[in-house]
């Protein structure tokens, strides 16, 4: 049955946005994290996305694959400069009087969170809508 | 008189199901939105329910060795890559959201309707045994 189908490529969808959404509250979260070298300091991670084959082999057989769940391949860090501050004042200066601040763009955040919550939203109502279906179905000829 | 359900159920057997995968089709999409390079499906109506109703169910080859892959032709609806309405969106995903929303509720109707058409079927048959 098909239709069951939709509910794991609906949920494979909420869980790779909400992935997603945790990146980017970590990201925000840390976005003023300061510290005194530059291998300590925080950098803003994303997710990777990537369409998962559900079974290779059935692929194979039937030529093509009707649903396509997503697999969330892993996360990486960004590879942007780090923010170099002079601040001698600092508590955490380093002995050149250098502190530095994560490569998180707030902006970039934003936006990659509105998206994420809208996906997320929309994966939420094709699943109501293919339980709204099923339930019909099974309610057929009562 | 034997009823025969094909005959009377008539088309609307053959709709729900092709609904059905193309419902999974575009929940597909939709779920797949935010990857990249990935390629929006959609089935081609017409010539699934054409395949349906003609009744080319599909053939399975039998293995005569041990390494042999069991191979069965299409069962299901072929589905089709869509043609993108803009060319690049600089991740190779060609989902737009707007038109797989609007698809997956027209389809959810029709789906229901489908459903409707069976129902009545199934209550007219019912009616017939009952002598009513």
């Amino acid at each position: 049955m098909s239709l069951f189908n939709i509910f794991d490529v609906a949920g494979s969808g909420m869980s790779a946005q909400s992935v997603r959404l945790n990146t980017t509250a970590s990201n925000v979260a840390n976005a003023d994290a300061v510290s005194s070298s530059i291998n300590e300091t925080y950098r803003a991670r994303h997710p990777v996305f990537a369409a998962e084959m559900a079974n290779a082999t059935a692929a194979q057989s039937l030529g093509q694959q009707s649903s396509m769940k997503v697999a969330v391949k892993g996360i990486v860090e960004s590879d942007a400069p780090l923010i170099k501050e002079y601040s001698p004042d600092h508590p955490m200066s380093d002995a050149d009087g250098f502190i530095y601040k994560p490569n998180v763009n707030v902006m970039e955040e934003m936006a990659d969170m509105i998206s994420a919550s809208r996906t997320y939203q929309m994966n939420t109502q094709v699943a109501d809508a293919a339980k709204s279906m099923l339930q019909q179905t099974l309610r057929m000829g009562k | 008189m034997a009823i025969s359900f094909d005959k009377a159920l008539g088309v609307h057997q053959h709709t729900l199901g092709i609904r059905a995968q193309r419902a999974e089709v575009l929940a597909s999409n939709i779920a797949n939105a935010d990857t990249p390079q990935f390629k929006a499906k959609d089935v081609d109506f017409a010539k699934a329910m054409q395949q349906a109703t003609s009744r080319q169910r599909g053939v399975s080859l039998g293995g005569t060795h041990q390494n042999h892959f069991a191979i069965q032709s299409s069962l299901q609806a072929e589905s089709g890559y869509r043609i993108p309405n803009q060319p690049d969106t600089g991740d190779g995903n060609t989902v737009d959201m707007q038109q797989e929303q609007a698809a997956f509720m027209e389809n959810t109707l029709e789906y229901q309707m489908s459903l409707g058409f069976l129902e009545s079927k199934f209550n007219g048959l019912k009616k017939a045994i009952r002598g009513e």
